[in-house]
């Protein structure tokens, strides 16, 4: 294995090994402090434009399970402390190294990541390279934007997906870039769901008559997808929505709200969330840079806080019916302990349309 | 949650005579929660067979009895010292099977004692076999397959049914002895016979068994009002049938992927909501080792021991504790495993 560098545009820099692909990658660099996961972690389209460090130290141990795929493999880079090159788990297809190759992803090991990731806790986030010798300039490095995920990521056509079993109601998913598990979670619940492009116009998606709107996860600012959210404002109190992440933050914008960057984020799957209306708290999947300004909503009401940082995790609009999460109830990967959000989704078209 | 005042003096039982999967962890746990309870103002009485711990050291409790740990031992103390509660929940196997043969006589009610932290329907649950097989089953999670007997021909017929090998678990026994494998029916009948005798309701339970499945352990904690974690996962290097003591324990588990983890996770936590029990736990989810996926769904999922969440709700911050358990090694071909007992700590 080659020597090799991961490089913090403040100058920053780490010395390790090569691993996956073998060429230089550039991206914002985020921490995931999740410690099972990687695979969903890695197939996440929300990584779009970020290179990926596991604070975990031991990351591969069960290989990668082709079938755990959450979507399209989108991050830039891959930093960790130690891949495994011999997997053991039952279902193990390849090792991690293999996926990397295959994907185009680079990857870097020897790495402290509990170190950098403090760096990144002290600093804020930001744009990093991987490279194998470390360049004398690094202001395009600090210059470079990394914009338009969505347009990268989301569905480009309309899809039909049936309800598992016996079909109870017609959602449309509005696929930001979303993960396979939520249209499971879905369908699972007797959904047929329409998967349709964020570039959709709302009077297309009410055509088709679907008895709720689902707004997925997906990449970057929220604040950037000013077509996505012009949309989304025309279908606010239409029908029962249901918005998740990137979702919960577009909802949120077309309510009149903020959105704000976080120094950090929360990404992994030990997050705390409190329910300030039954004082519940869960422990809940996440993965976000942005979160929204609670404050700024001229309607809603704030209904999950995040238990460390006490940022808006949930808003509720009751007057639209419609409600909206930045955590991920679908997990994968992270634990399932707020899967009734789709229940509560389920139950709110059922209100509605009530021959359900 | 508000200090329960009712509370003034508390009987604690201890773990007993270190063996293999008790005393060490409960005398740690035990040392903690009387610290939290002098700390609260309540008075400690402390009993425990055991003079070689740190619990029984003078500064930790208010009376100390280093007597053995017998039924009638407790009953004279609790004469004589008149306390108002009760906390078996940290003296291993000992403590909860002598709460409840106190509970079940009377004796605590008679006493005005009531059992704090883990109550008897909780212990009943985790410790009656068939019990917690059918709440298991209620709540959806599967368990290996298994059956009670009360003779030796209904242990014959489970076995033939469940199919070879099986082990055998003599119902309430103190720290578990009186178990063992067996491959056929003639050592079937000899494995009940020992069982039935040495269980003190002449009960065993027959059970499927499941030497080399992966062992995986979740530590788990809830409070009052319902709210649930997972402490930690922990993974045993070498699969079941070699015993802990010879193996190694990892924190956190390193070989299951996102699904198995959260399968056995969500398991763990829906146990946990489900007994109503208030602290600690370690409940044990199993999983096959190897590629046999059909089987990757039939865990085996038990209660283990109970902590109570004292006066407080609140849990003394308890270690990290293994489950031991003597069993003998796959298809190794020692006639001890054959014939020994099967030293079950914690079941």
């Amino acid at each position: 294995m080659s020597k090799s560098y991961l490089i913090l545009s403040d100058g920053a820099v780490y010395e390790g090994e090569r691993f996956g692909a073998e060429r230089d990658a550039t991206g914002e660099l985020v921490f995931n402090t999740g410690v099972v996961g990687y695979i969903e972690t890695l197939t996440d389209p929300s990584y779009w434009g970020q290179i990926i460090m596991q604070t975990f130290p031991a990351v591969g141990n069960y290989g990668v399970i082709e079938e755990d795929f959450e979507g399209k493999c989108a991050c830039r880079g891959y930093v960790v402390r130690e891949w495994c090159p011999e997997p053991s788990n039952f279902r193990s297809q390849y090792t991690l190294d293999a996926f990397l190759k295959k994907q185009g992803i680079p990857g870097i090991c020897g790495i402290d990541t509990r170190a950098v990731t403090q760096h990144i806790r002290e600093c804020g986030v930001m744009n990093a390279m991987i490279a194998d010798r470390v360049p004398d300039d690094l202001s395009p490095l600090k210059a470079l934007n990394i914009s338009g995920g969505v347009r990268e990521v989301c569905a480009k056509e309309k899809t039909l997906c049936p309800a598992t079993g016996k079909r109870l109601c017609n959602v449309t998913l509005i696929d930001y870039g979303t993960k396979r598990n939520i249209l499971r979670e879905l369908q699972n619940r007797g959904c047929a769901v329409t998967v349709v492009p964020p570039t959709t116009p709302a009077e297309e998606i009410l055509a088709d008559h679907p008895d709720g709107v689902m707004l997925s996860n997906g990449p970057g600012d929220p604040a950037e997808n000013t077509a996505c959210i012009a949309e989304v404002k025309k279908l606010l109190g239409k029908l029962p929505m249901f918005g998740l992440c990137l979702g919960h933050q577009l909802m949120a914008l077309a309510a009149g709200g903020q959105t704000v960057k976080l120094k950090y984020g929360h990404r992994g799957g030990n997050q705390p969330v409190t329910d300030t209306q039954t004082g519940h708290t869960y422990i809940t999947s996440q993965n976000h840079g942005y979160a929204v300004v609670s404050e700024s909503l001229p309607v809603g009401r704030l209904r999950f806080v995040n238990a460390n940082d006490g940022t808006c995790e949930g808003v509720d609009y009751p007057e639209w019916r419609a409600f909206s999460v930045q955590f991920h109830p679908e997990a994968c990967a992270g634990p399932r302990d707020t899967s009734v959000m789709f229940d509560r989704f389920v139950n709110m078209m059922k209100e509605v349309n009530l021959c359900l | 949650m508000p200090l329960n005042k009712d509370i003034k003096k508390v009987l604690m039982i201890g773990s007993g005579p270190i063996v293999i999967g008790q005393a060490a962890e409960f005398d740690y746990a035990g040392a903690q929660a009387c610290r939290v309870l002098k700390r609260a103002g309540v008075n400690v009485v402390l009993v425990n067979s055991n003079p070689a711990t740190i619990m029984t050291d003078k500064a930790l409790a208010d009376e100390i009895y280093l007597e053995p740990l017998t039924v009638e031992t407790v009953k004279r103390i609790i004469e004589k010292e008149k306390p108002d509660s009760m906390l078996a929940g940290l003296g291993g196997q000992t403590g909860l099977t002598l709460a409840m043969q106190l509970d079940k006589e009377g004796f605590l009610e008679a006493h005005g004692v009531r059992l704090i932290g883990t109550n008897v329907e909780a212990i009943d649950k985790a410790e009656d076999r068939q019990l917690f097989k059918d709440t298991m089953q209620a709540i959806g999670e599967p368990v290996i397959p298994s059956d009670i007997a009360s003779d030796v021909e209904t242990a014959l017929r489970i076995a033939g049914e469940i199919g070879y090998p099986v082990i055998i678990r003599p119902a309430f026994t103190l720290g578990g002895t009186g178990g063992g494998v067996a491959y056929d029916n003639e050592e079937m009948r000899a494995a009940a016979r020992t069982g039935l005798d040495a269980s003190p309701i002449t009960q065993i339970l027959v059970e499927k068994y499941i030497a080399g499945w992966k062992e995986i352990e979740f530590e788990t904690m809830r409070d009052a009002t319902g709210n649930a974690i997972a402490v930690c996962s922990m993974e045993n290097v070498d699969p079941v049938g070699i015993h802990t003591g010879d193996s190694i324990v990892v924190a956190p588990a390193l070989t299951l992927s996102n699904r198995e983890y959260q399968m056995l996770r969500s398991a763990s936590l829906n146990i946990v909501r489900l007994s109503h029990r208030q602290g600690h736990h370690p409940d044990r989810p199993g999983l096959p080792a190897g590629r046999d996926q059909k089987r990757g769904h039939r865990q085996d999922l038990r209660l283990l021991r109970a902590l109570g969440g004292l006066h407080r709700g609140e849990v003394p911050q308890v270690a990290l504790r293994q489950v031991h358990q003597r069993q003998p090694q796959a298809g190794h071909p020692d006639e001890g495993h054959r014939r020994g007992h099967v030293h079950r700590a914690q079941l």
